[in-house]
């Protein structure tokens, strides 16, 4: 995919004015509410016309001065905050909506194969209102991607949804784009769904885009102001019993986890607050998760250090203020001891 | 109770007819209007509003007047329009038509503008993302939505036309077995010196006609909510 987005338009509140190229196909643009992220999508998907600029998709114009392209020609499907599924027409015909409008040539997706990635089968004779919120969202999800769009276009898709449902979701958005191969725009005010769901970010903030980066990176930029740190996002598998808790095999050693689980695999959040570091071996600590680990990265963010720590092939960052970065004298590729309650992880989903 | 007379019969199944013709008449007139009210922007909005609703609250005589001046035989449309078809409308059944319609037309366009303002615009543009282009988002999804709206609106038109009086009996007249309505009917016996008891079974019939719209528009709504 190759879209590039050159417009601006003026608002009383304030004026949107972006310009960029994106060529990636998993794209999410990040930034707090009210900072044009979703004007721009209306922009794009052509609900919203700009004052001025240009917007091209893959080669095509979908507008410029002289064209402009309505909705329902631009082949770009939407997912929204709210589901909005009609509600006059059952789950099927509500599928249906798109797929019926598309060109046959344009028909790639099949509707078995789609609605078996989405586990929606025993939901296809139902009225829609009758669903419960998650059930909603992949229906949604499912009449957008039978529409055969060329780019979907996600708004906020996750945020009226609990946390357990928000992981399905995700999946299920990752599964739909990578089966039927299309390309995404993730919009989002979190993170963290943008680590789950993005490869590049554009960062907006009142009504211009500030920076294109990784989400790594900006993961990394915002650890120093950001309450909670930077969030190691651990997936771990192969589970083992031990005194009520769970040890999970990580790098040449394993973690401890409190929480408990019976799935095989999971996922963990872990925050770079609750690593603690020591220059040498504790003798004793109450906490649980005492790893030798290498130091492979040091990098500042706000007031704070961010210390990248390896053990085997994985990765974890730990945060320290400066000070006691001088205290423990951290130096790339020295060692360190990395102390983690079993307490301090998190189940994602 | 008197017994009734191919008159009265007659009147009765005018005034049902008249209502009807005029309600099924205005039914398209009145979406595409609701429609535009509710998601157009153009010029002369407000001005095209006012002369809609303008016959809420002129006194029907007025309108009735303003129809003769326009549908005679020397008016505007009489004249240019009318006549070189070769189309008689003043004291025919087709003038009350009109009369009704003009008359009614405001409660229909208002009811379904109600409708339609309560669907979510994300449908709309739901639908348009989905390839419907506005014609068929029109059709597929604001004229389902607002079916609600439509039927309460033509409920309530339906009703207004069958009490209608004042700009009926300046266009149309007041003649029996022709022209004359239930409520016609009923101020020529409420007007005669023997026809109070006529008068009083027609009256019985309007409220009997009444009730019956009411409960089936009702009826409509109750299992609207139901597939819902």
């Amino acid at each position: 995919m190759e879209l590039r987005v050159a417009i601006s338009k003026k608002f009383s509140a304030f004026d949107l004015n972006v310009d960029f190229t994106v060529s990636q196909d998993k794209v999410g643009i990040f930034g707090p509410s009210g900072s044009g992220k979703s004007t721009l999508v209306n922009l794009i998907a052509g609900l919203q016309r700009p004052d001025s600029g240009i917007i091209q998709l893959d080669g095509e114009t979908l507008y410029d001065a002289r064209t402009s392209i309505a909705p329902e020609h631009r082949r770009i499907g939407l997912i929204f905050q709210h589901p909005h599924l009609f509600p006059h027409l059952s789950v099927k015909n509500n599928l249906l909506y798109g797929q019926k409008r598309c060109a046959s040539d344009n028909r790639k997706v099949d509707f078995d194969s789609l609605i078996e990635v989405l586990q929606i089968h025993h939901l296809l004779d139902r009225g829609v209102n009758k669903l419960s919120g998650g059930e909603k969202q992949r229906v949604a999800i499912g009449r957008a991607v039978l529409s055969n769009p060329r780019l979907l276009l996600m708004d906020e898709p996750l945020s009226a949804l609990d946390d357990s449902l928000r992981f399905q979701i995700i999946k299920h958005l990752k599964d739909v784009s990578e089966t039927f191969h299309i390309p995404y725009l993730f919009i989002s005010h979190s993170l963290m769904e943008m680590r789950l769901m993005a490869d590049t970010v554009l960062v907006f903030e009142n009504g211009t885009m500030t920076e294109q980066t990784s989400c790594e990176q900006l993961a990394r930029n915002r650890m120093g102001q950001s309450p909670v740190g930077y969030i190691n996002i651990l997936n771990l598998a192969n589970p083992r019993q031990v005194d009520g808790m769970v040890a999970y095999p990580w790098g040449d050693s394993e973690l401890l986890v409190s929480a408990c689980n019976e799935q095989p695999g999971t996922s963990f959040e872990l925050s770079s607050k609750d690593i603690i570091l020591f220059k040498k071996h504790p003798e004793a600590i109450s906490a649980r998760n005492l790893l030798k680990c290498k130091i492979i990265d040091i990098f500042t963010s706000g007031n704070r250090v961010g210390v990248e720590l390896s053990s085997g092939e994985n990765r974890l960052i730990a945060e320290v203020v400066h000070q006691a970065a001088d205290d423990l004298g951290i130096a790339s590729g020295s060692e360190i001891y990395a102390a983690i309650k079993a307490s301090a992880f998190r189940r994602m989903g | 109770m008197p017994e009734f007379t191919s008159a009265e019969y007659a009147a009765i199944f005018l005034s049902l007819k008249v209502s009807i013709v005029a309600t099924l008449l205005s039914l398209p007139f009145g979406f595409v209007l609701a429609y535009m009210m509710t998601y157009r922007q153009f010029r002369g909005k407000v001005a095209l509003d006012v002369i809609v609703n303008l016959p809420l609250t002129l006194p029907p005589v007025v309108i009735g007047y303003i129809l003769l001046i326009l549908l005679g035989q020397k008016g505007f449309i009489g004249q240019h329009l009318l006549q070189p078809l070769g189309i008689k409308l003043i004291f025919t059944w087709k003038a009350a038509v009109i009369a009704t319609a003009v008359v009614g037309f405001p409660l229909l366009v208002r009811s379904i503008r109600i409708g339609m303002e309560t669907i979510d615009q994300g449908l709309i543009q739901a639908s348009r993302t989905l390839g419907a282009g506005w014609f068929d988002s029109m059709m597929t999804i604001i004229l389902p939505l607002s079916l609600r709206g439509i039927i309460a609106g033509s409920a309530l038109m339906f009703a207004r036309g069958l009490g209608e009086f004042g700009a009926t009996i300046i266009v149309a007249g007041n003649m029996p077995g022709v022209t004359q309505t239930i409520p016609l009917a009923i101020y020529e016996y409420a007007s005669s010196p023997s026809g109070d008891s006529m008068a009083m079974a027609l009256c019985v019939v309007s409220v009997v006609i009444s009730v019956a719209v009411l409960l089936f528009h009702e009826f409509l709504t109750r299992r609207m909510i139901k597939v819902d």
